[in-house]
């Protein structure tokens, strides 16, 4: 079968070699990470790192976060990617059966460009940037992550999509061998996520293949995830194969499993409550032992960028 | 020559259990000392989140100690061995110990110390309120575990600890209803209670049965409750 080749991209968008050395550069300051002085008190991990790729990215100033980093460890241990486990622990000790190589990518529905597309095809064409963002889960717990990747928006815009795409949905891989907790019925596999097309453009929302400056660890959604630090956790897919355009909005994983305790939207809001905790605090994982609880922020602290998107959408009844 | 039971219990049957009892808080308090750097014990870790494990084990071990509180019974029954009764003080109030290490990791380290958020929780999020309930319950049948609540509560004293039966049933109600999806670690405890406490409603029958039939042809006494 033919595959279609991507959409061309002009010799100024590709990476010069200058920019290239500087990112070198760049990535040894990133390992450096653990300097006491950026990170006081906490240990980043990168000695214990396993053999992931480093990668070569420009650090972005405009996204960082105050408070301190999580530790690597603290970030590839505690996961929820239930397709290992329903564990913390599980994606961690159980996605070793993961092919991360190689990794096709189909792109479907309300698009100029559609087809399946090789990984590093794709990889080649988006320089990467590393951008801290706090990362907010449903289960009132928190993190603060280097992700390193690139605009979501820019990935979507090279397949143009047509103005009948109104939502984007991004699907998780679909194989239980290489996933082991797809044997059990607990979500209606493949996991489906999806966003709003203003929601996808939006240049928060970012299209990551890295963390702590190297490839993302299997437990973390290798090769390919988003993550949108404005939404609680589940929202960002993680090892996607499929990305579909659509002109209705898609039945996401979560609320067609509980439709009265996951919507579709899913923004951090500390206003309203889950039907069964309270989102007003949230617990920072790795803080000390009694001081871990603090204020949700409303969407997690992103609202001047992402409150003009859902202005006029009452954020009570499209949880 | 064999050793006296008394002998046998206090000396080598109580102090193992109580150890036995203790190893889930030192595993914990363990972790935490090596999370901090302080000791260096070769135990487990407790992951990159200590507090929901130590949530978790407190939690597991209140239920798993009432579980086996409930065992004694049956298993007496079956064994045909009474001093088996002799152990299950110590692990019903283990139990109670565990259940409130489970609240106090919830109060501290899980809500800060957060009084409104607690009182909010306990009021208007149901499985908390369960597990709260539990815990006050649990507390009076320790606090009336001791000889002298016995003699003090005489017949009473039986009654009013056939609450254990409603403790198990909220504490297994209380974890299966804050679980996000995987209710399989719920439905075995909940499987094992409903088996333990099935057996003594069946034994209950059995024996109403036996006494009526023998009953049958002797004159009617009121009946004493």
């Amino acid at each position: 079968m033919p595959r279609p080749s991507l959409p061309y991209i002009p010799p100024s968008e590709i990476t010069a070699e200058r920019h290239f050395q500087v990112r070198r550069e760049l990535l040894a300051g990133a390992l450096g990470l653990a300097g006491a002085a950026l990170l006081p008190g906490r240990a980043v991990g990168t000695a214990a790192a396993p053999a992931l790729a480093p990668l070569h990215f420009t650090r972005n100033a405009r996204y960082r976060v105050a408070d301190p980093l999580n530790s690597y460890e603290e970030i590839t241990t505690y996961n929820n990617f239930y397709e290992f486990g329903v564990d913390k622990t599980d994606p961690a000790a159980n996605s070793d059966s993961l092919r991360t190589r190689p990794w096709t990518l189909s792109i479907a529905g309300e698009a100029e460009v559609t087809g399946t597309f090789h990984l590093e095809d794709i990889l080649r064409q988006h320089p990467l940037e590393e951008r801290i963002y706090r990362h907010r889960c449903v289960e009132a717990w928190s993190m603060v992550i280097p992700w390193v990747g690139f605009p979501l928006a820019d990935l979507l815009k090279r397949f143009r999509p047509t103005s009948s795409a109104k939502f984007v949905e991004f699907t998780t891989l679909l194989d239980p061998r290489q996933m082991p907790g797809q044997r059990s019925g607990l979500l209606d596999w493949p996991y489906r996520e999806g966003l709003r097309i203003d929601e996808a453009m939006h240049p928060l929302a970012l299209m990551v293949v890295g963390v702590y400056g190297r490839e993302l660890p299997n437990q973390n959604g290798a090769p390919l995830r988003v993550h949108l630090p404005w939404k609680y956790g589940f929202k960002s897919g993680k090892s996607i194969v499929r990305i579909r355009f659509t002109a209705r909005r898609p039945l996401t994983s979560w609320p067609a499993a509980f439709p009265g305790e996951y919507g579709f939207y899913a923004n951090v809001n500390p206003r309203v409550d889950h039907p069964r905790w309270s989102q007003a605090t949230e617990r920072r994982i790795g803080a000390s032992l009694f001081g871990q609880r603090r204020p949700t922020e409303m969407f997690n602290g992103y609202g001047e960028q992402v409150a003009e998107l859902y202005r006029g959408l009452d954020l009570r009844s499209n949880f | 020559m064999t050793m006296r039971t008394d002998v046998r219990y206090g000396f080598i049957y109580k102090p193992l259990l109580f150890l036995i009892c203790l190893v889930p808080v030192a595993w914990v308090l363990a972790g935490i000392g090596n999370a901090l750097a302080i000791t260096h014990l070769p135990v487990p870790g407790l992951g990159a989140d200590p507090v929901r494990r130590m949530l978790g084990i407190f939690g597991h071990s209140a239920l798993n100690l009432l579980l086996i509180t409930l065992c004694v019974s049956p298993l007496r029954q079956l064994t045909g061995n009474a001093q088996l009764l002799r152990l299950r003080r110590m692990l019903g109030v283990f139990a109670c110990c565990y259940a409130l290490l489970h609240f106090l990791a919830y109060v501290g380290p899980f809500q800060g110390f957060d009084a409104h958020a607690i009182a909010a929780d306990i009021y208007k999020r149901p499985y908390i309120t369960l597990g709260f309930t539990a815990l006050l319950m649990l507390l009076a049948l320790a606090i009336t575990s001791t000889n002298g609540w016995m003699r003090r509560l005489g017949r009473r004293w039986q009654q009013l600890h056939r609450l254990v039966y409603v403790i198990i049933v909220l504490g297994v109600w209380h974890y299966w209803w804050q679980v996000k999806k995987d209710i399989r670690e719920p439905l075995l405890y909940a499987s094992v209670t409903a088996l333990l406490l099935g057996w003594r409603w069946w034994r209950r029958r059995a024996r109403r049965a036996r006494s009526a039939t023998s009953n049958y042809a002797l004159p009617t006494a009121p009946e004493r409750t």
